[in-house]
């Protein structure tokens, strides 16, 4: 468990760090649009380069991460270069690692933040098989002129229509990074993913 | 390179991580107060220390800073900030818009258009803009909670009363996404229409209320009216003295003991660039 406590972090922590942190703002500032996270110097196992970049530029003694089984194998690493409490509760997490969308409890367990608080709401970094290529997604929302098209793999309707249910609770809701090796597209509580079941155009 | 000394842009990398997590959720959340840990900072509250916090966790290497105050590159607080940046991160600085991939402004928005990739962050005093009719921040929050906001509306309709129109001038309150009243920092009402679907994010930081909020690029912003009394901005019956430009925002400058006025580009880059552009003759006022 605590092997991966010995495994190095960023190469450069404050310059990676920040680097990795600008790529995540725009991100979600500029909802489906993907971007290159600078990744640890060693594979993280349990966390794809992209998730574990997230974790070093975000994740400290403030935040209680919830890992999915997958990402278990992680937890000495975190331990140890964020110094983040790993949680076995769901609705105790500021931060949510998963490898697959399956790996995700019903999302209401997570914390969606309150009405005067909705930035309580927990982040959902999930590992996702496809970015860029996958299912055809439409998104609208703050950040995006009209609309744009993202694809995403491995996401399937009952997940898309489990998260579109969180719309009618803004702004509470959960905030999701999708991850695939070494590159990020964020999905905020804001971007309506419509219709869920768009089909595939080239 | 940055000073040493000091850890890269001056603040501590845990201070940063808070502001960087805080700035995300504002930006997923666009137009609500996101509280944050405010530090203390080699300059008093109402210098912009909120405005510095934000750009020093958004800062790095390869950016190039332009600050401005109240549109000039070349006051005390927008060259003092300049510098700071300068010595404690290392960064290139320009006075030119196109030039910048992060601009740090204190009462208004550049004339020339922002463009993607372009971050602005905004100084701010006061950043709850019920904060002048409801005191108690737990009422505001409340308010905020449950988008209940007649009383900017009430605030509002006391000055067409009164007035025969709405006299606020600057820190002209917004909607923003439909969702949250926003208070868009002391900017002329001039500048409101510029936050609308603009391509840059534009971030707000308050160093002194420990608050920070965000307006991701293309979100409708709105300037709150109504149907008999729509929003306007200020017009000026003169064109700048110094470049004659008739689009611009316009400071009046008293050039002698005798009351003399002239009227000028309060956007200084904007204003010499005009100027640099025109051959010389014309540009005598």
């Amino acid at each position: 468990m605590n092997d991966t406590a010995t495994l190095p972090g960023f190469a450069d922590p404050v310059h990676d760090a920040q680097r990795a942190f600008r790529a995540l703002l725009d991100a979600l500032a500029r909802p489906g649009r993907i971007h290159r996270l600078p990744p640890p110097l060693r594979a993280v196992p349990g966390l794809g380069p992209a998730a574990a970049a997230l974790a070093l530029t975000l994740v400290d003694f403030e935040t209680p991460v919830w890992l999915a089984p997958s990402c278990a194998p992680a937890a000495g690493f975190l331990r140890f270069h964020c110094g983040c409490p790993i949680v076995t509760e769901p609705e105790q997490a500021a931060f949510a690692f998963a490898c697959g969308f399956a790996e995700l409890p019903v999302l209401e367990r997570f914390a969606l933040g309150t009405e005067e608080e909705p930035e309580r709401a927990a982040t959902l970094v999930v590992e996702a098989a496809a970015l860029g290529e996958g299912r055809a997604l439409r998104l609208r929302g703050p950040g995006i002129a009209g609309e744009c098209r993202t694809h995403i793999g491995g996401l399937d309707d009952e997940w898309l229509a489990a998260r579109a249910m969180l719309h009618a609770l803004y702004p509470c809701g959960l905030d999701l990074f999708v991850t695939c090796a070494e590159r990020v597209c964020g999905l905020p509580r804001t971007t309506r993913i419509e219709p869920p079941c768009a089909p595939a155009e080239a | 390179m940055h000073e040493a000394g000091y850890n890269f842009a001056y603040l501590d990398e845990q201070t940063k991580r808070a502001i960087r997590r805080g700035l995300l959720k504002a930006v997923a959340i666009p137009g609500h107060q996101v509280p944050f840990a405010s530090r203390e900072m080699p300059l008093p509250y109402g210098w912009g220390t909120g405005g510095i916090q934000l750009t020093a966790a958004l800062l790095g290497r390869e950016d190039v800073l332009k600050v401005i105050d109240q549109g000039a590159d070349d006051t005390t607080n927008a060259v003092s900030i300049r510098r700071f940046f300068a010595r404690t991160a290392g960064v290139a600085t320009t006075t030119r818009v196109v030039e910048a991939t992060l601009i740090q402004t204190r009462h208004r928005i550049p004339e020339a258009p922002l463009a993607e990739g372009q971050i602005v962050v905004f100084q701010v005093p006061i950043p709850e803009p019920l904060r002048w009719m409801e005191a108690s921040e737990r009422e505001t929050r409340r308010m905020h909670a449950l988008k209940e906001y007649g009383l900017m509306h009430v605030s509002l309709y006391e000055d067409v009363a009164r007035h025969g129109r709405i006299a606020k001038t600057y820190d002209y309150p917004v909607m923003v996404a439909g969702r949250y009243l926003m208070s868009p920092s002391p900017i002329p009402k001039f500048d409101n229409p510029k936050l609308d679907r603009s391509p840059a994010l534009q971030l707000f930081g308050a160093g002194r209320e420990r608050r920070l909020y965000a307006v991701p690029p293309y979100t409708e912003v709105n300037s709150l009216d109504f149907d008999d009394h729509p929003f306007t901005v200020e017009r000026w019956s003169q064109p700048c003295a110094l470049c004659g430009a008739t689009d611009s925002y316009l400071d009046e400058i008293i050039t002698d003991d005798a009351g003399t006025r002239m009227l000028v580009c309060s956007d200084t880059d904007h204003c010499g660039a005009r100027r640099a552009e025109r051959p010389a003759e014309e540009c005598t006022p």
